[in-house]
Parts: structure tokens; C-alpha cells; sequence
């Protein structure tokens, strides 16, 4: 396989890693969103918010992106299939996000929030200074998991045109009749990738010396 | 301050979760400066009342008051007890400190940082007057070396020794603890009580929930007996502890009694 045919698998590699890292970001700070209204005791919020999560975590996320991307111009919002894509993702990866978080917010010891009480803070304090990040800790592998699952989920956006990865893949192995070189080499990135992503947050959680407990 | 004024009134409290009541109508005073030991068997009711006290856990009825000032709820003119709003909840616990038995250090904060953290937050400090204060409660338990620490990197008993620094760091008037030691290891407990000692020979009003009897016999002015959720009895070490005993107590002995309180009672 020539080194020009590589290239263009990581030049598509990178659509791939800014698609899904723009997800991923967007998808996290919407999971915080959607986390907040799961534990919202707001009635209203509550059933909205765990409807979100069913819905999207219970239709394949190539319905999802088949349906944003038609439905998106049927409203009148007139976008690239790139931020279509984008989209499709975040509102997927939000939902798994939430959940995530719902579990480490649920998991942080009621003690610790009993001695913040007891020592005076309210209840935003509370959550900014203690349970927020105490939580995001526990989550941190969970959210690192989902991060990971996207990435590779995000091949699925070829089906509304993105020359991604695996689409450049597939374009190169029909017009060269060479897919064992070319999709293992497609392989090979996606596996950089995420080890790079995992990468970030093993960094990340080791910088935390408090993790063993 | 009028020393007539109790640190703590306890009034007709009563508990319950659910349908089911585990406190049946305290009746208590402690008086500033006194160190009682609140004693009782398993499910007697002591954790719930402490927590009470504190106002993590609302008393279903009665009242308490904390240095004459009424916490939580204070009774309206027409003999209906009324919920005071949080802001005066929090202006009245802020001079109750509370130790837990699971120490509940944040464990995100190195052991300075958990002493520092309320001093900033809540008390609008600055950082390092904050760290100047906090390393002042550490040195005064004997942690000033473990300032930089975290928590998992504490044995139990300096872990609960930061907790307590955590909450002196605070000026509470009232000290509450809730079986300080038992989760600590046999040899690790006469380090926490060592402070607690030293608190109560400074003069801090303390109420302390242990199954320590010879800390209790040793140090408590006061000791109260809980049985069933109902205060079975209460005086001094030696009204309570002294003979005759009541068979309840003596119960108790055979129970929790450790090797040292033998030659103390
Ligand atoms: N959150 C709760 N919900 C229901 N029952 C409780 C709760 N907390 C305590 N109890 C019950 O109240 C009783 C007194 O418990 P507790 O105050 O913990 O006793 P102690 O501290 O003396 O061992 C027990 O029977 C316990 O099961
Ligand atoms: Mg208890």
C-alpha cells in the first residue's frame, strides 16, 4: 500500500477525531445538562430528562443520525451534514453521559455532604466545592468508556455523506481492489486514536492522588 | 454569656421514621463546659438524637435550642411548633462541630485543604489566611506534618484527628461526637481520644456518643444512659456507674465494658 494512500486515511482519520471530540465535549456538558434534570426534583424536568435518555438510548444511533439529517432541513434549519453528524452524536453520547453521571453523583457518600452541611456550606457550595468533583472522579473511567465507544460509534456518520475514516476506507478499498492493507490500516488509526483518548484520561485520573480510598 | 443558659435544651423530643418512633420524648440539658457521654445499647436511639441535635435529621417533635436560641423550629403562639427558615437554621448550627464515625474527610482535599476549605467558602477567607488557621488546628492535633496529605494516604485515627481539626477550625461553641473510635483500629484509638481529652480540659462544651466507658468514666462530667430510645438514666460516673447498679446497666457492662474502666468505676 503507497504512503499516499495512507495519508489520505489519516487526513480522514482527523475528520473522524474532530468530529467526535467536538461530540464528545458537547455531549459531556449536555450530560451535565440531562444529569441535572434526572436528579431535578422538579417533576417536569425529571420525566423530560429520562425521557431523552430513553429515547436515545433506545433507537440505533443510525436511525438517529438518518432521522436528524432529514428531518433538520424538514424544519427549516438549513446545515452541513458535518454539524448534522455532530448533532446526531452529541445528543446520543449526552444521554449515555448523563447516566454516567446520575451513577457518580448517587455514589458519592452522604457523609461527605453531611460534614459540608454541618460545617455550613449551602447548597451550591455543596455541590461545587464537594459533590461535583467527587463525582466527576468516580465517573471519570465511565466517561473515558463512552468517550471511547463513540469515537468508534462516530463511523457511522458516512451514512449521511462524511468522508471519515472508515468511509475513506471503503472508498480506497473498491477503487483499489486492495481492502486487507487498506482497512487494517484503518484499524490501525482508529486504535491510536482511542489509545490516545483512554491515554488522556489514565493522565488525568493519575494526576489525582487521592484515588485510592 | 448567662451562665444560667443551658449549651444545649432538649425539650419533649420525639423521632420517628416511618410509623415507627425510636425516640420517645427527651428531656435534656447540657450545661456549657460539661463533657457528657451518651451511652445506650445498639439502635438506642444515640446516633438519631446527635443527629438531632445537629439538624441533619428534624425531630418529629419537641424542641431544641442551642445556647437559648431555638434550632430548626420554635413554638408559635398558638403552641404549634413552625419551621425557622434555613438561613437562621445555619446562623444557630454554626457553633455545633460534629465528628462522624466514618470521619467523612472529603477526599479530594489533602488534610489541609479539608481544614482550610469552610474557612474559605463559607467564611469568605482568603487562601492563605485560611492555611495559616487550618495549620494551626493540625498542629494543635498533632498533624502538622500530615498537612499535605490526602486523606487515603492517613491512617484512621490521624484521619479522624483532621476531622476534629476541621471542625474546631470553626469556633464551634459545642462539640458532638459520634462514636469517634469504632472504626478505628484498638491501637489507633488512644490518639483520637487523647485529643478529645485535651478539648474537654479546655473547656469545650462536649456530648460525645461512645462506647468508650473508661473515656466516659474518666472524662464525661455527665454520663446519660439511653435504652429504647428513652433516657433510662442520668448523673454522674459514679451515680451511674457506681454501686448499686441498675440492672440495665449492669447489662450494659458485660457488654461494652473494656479492661481499663474496670479500675476507674
Ligand atoms: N434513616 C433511618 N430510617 C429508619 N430507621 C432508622 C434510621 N436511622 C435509624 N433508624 C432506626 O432508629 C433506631 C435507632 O438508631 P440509632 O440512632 O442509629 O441507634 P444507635 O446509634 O444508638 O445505635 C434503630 O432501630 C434504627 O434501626
Ligand atoms: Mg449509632
Amino acid at each position: 500500500m503507497s504512503w499516499k494512500l495512507f495519508m489520505l486515511l489519516v487526513k480522514a482519520s482527523g475528520l473522524t477525531l474532530v468530529i467526535s471530540g467536538v461530540s464528545i465535549l458537547i455531549g459531556l456538558a449536555l450530560g451535565f445538562v440531562i444529569c441535572a434534570g434526572l436528579l431535578s426534583g422538579t417533576r417536569g424536568l425529571n420525566r423530560a430528562a429520562e425521557l431523552f435518555v430513553s429515547f436515545f438510548r433506545g433507537v440505533p444511533l443510525l436511525v438517529q443520525l438518518l432521522l436528524i439529517y432529514h428531518l433538520m432541513p424538514a424544519l427549516g434549519i438549513n446545515v452541513s451534514s458535518t454539524t448534522a453528524a455532530i448533532v446526531g452524536l452529541s445528543l446520543c453520547t449526552a444521554a449515555y453521559q448523563a447516566e454516567n453521571l446520575r451513577a457518580g453523583f448517587g455514589a458519592v457518600p452522604r457523609g461527605l455532604l453531611e460534614a459540608a452541611d454541618m460545617c455550613g456550606f449551602s447548597h451550591f457550595q455543596t455541590f461545587r466545592r464537594i459533590r461535583a468533583p467527587i463525582a466527576l472522579r468516580l465517573t471519570l473511567p465511565a466517561i473515558i468508556n463512552e468517550a471511547v465507544l463513540l469515537l468508534k460509534a462516530s463511523s457511522l456518520v458516512s451514512v449521511v455523506g462524511i468522508v471519515e475514516l472508515t468511509r475513506m476506507a471503503q472508498d480506497l478499498a473498491s477503487s483499489t481492489y486492495r481492502p486487507i492493507p487498506i482497512f487494517a490500516s484503518a484499524g490501525l488509526l482508529y486504535f491510536i486514536i482511542c489509545a490516545i483518548v483512554a491515554g488522556i484520561g489514565a493522565l488525568y485520573e493519575r494526576r489525582q492522588k487521592w484515588a485510592r480510598r | 454569656m448567662n451562665s444560667t443558659v443551658p449549651a444545649i435544651r432538649i425539650s419533649g423530643l420525639t423521632k420517628s421514621y416511618g410509623e415507627t418512633e425510636v425516640l420517645h420524648g427527651i428531656d435534656l440539658e447540657f450545661a456549657s463546659g460539661e463533657v457528657t457521654c451518651l451511652i445506650g445499647p445498639s439502635g438506642s436511639g444515640k446516633s438519631t438524637l446527635l443527629r438531632c441535635i445537629a439538624f441533619l435529621e428534624e425531630a418529629t417533635n419537641g424542641l431544641i435550642s442551642i445556647e437559648g436560641e431555638a434550632l430548626g423550629f420554635a413554638m408559635g403562639p398558638g403552641g404549634n411548633r413552625i419551621r425557622l427558615p434555613q438561613a437562621e437554621v445555619r446562623a444557630v448550627r454554626s457553633r455545633i462541630g460534629m465528628v462522624f464515625q466514618q470521619f467523612n474527610l472529603w477526599p479530594h482535599m489533602t488534610a489541609l485543604g479539608n481544614v482550610a476549605e469552610a474557612l474559605v467558602t463559607v467564611r469568605g477567607m482568603s487562601r492563605s489566611d485560611a492555611e495559616a488557621r487550618a495549620t494551626r488546628e493540625l498542629e494543635r492535633v498533632g498533624l502538622g506534618h500530615r498537612a499535605g496529605h490526602y486523606p487515603a494516604q492517613l491512617s484512621g485515627g490521624q484521619q479522624q484527628r483532621v476531622a476534629i481539626a476541621r471542625a474546631l477550625a470553626l469556633d464551634p461553641r459545642i462539640m458532638l461526637f459520634d462514636e469517634p473510635t469504632s472504626s478505628l483500629d484498638p491501637e489507633l484509638t488512644g490518639e483520637v481520644l487523647n485529643v478529645m481529652r485535651q478539648l474537654a480540659d479546655d473547656g469545650m462544651t462536649m456530648l460525645v456518643v461512645s462506647h468508650e466507658i473508661g473515656f466516659a468514666a474518666s472524662v464525661g462530667s455527665k454520663i446519660v444512659f439511653l435504652d429504647q430510645g428513652k433516657v433510662l438514666l442520668e448523673g454522674s460516673p459514679t451515680e451511674v456507674f457506681g454501686k448499686p447498679r441498675h440492672p440495665r446497666i449492669d447489662q450494659f457492662l458485660d457488654t461494652y465494658l473494656d479492661r481499663g474502666a474496670a479500675t476507674l468505676i
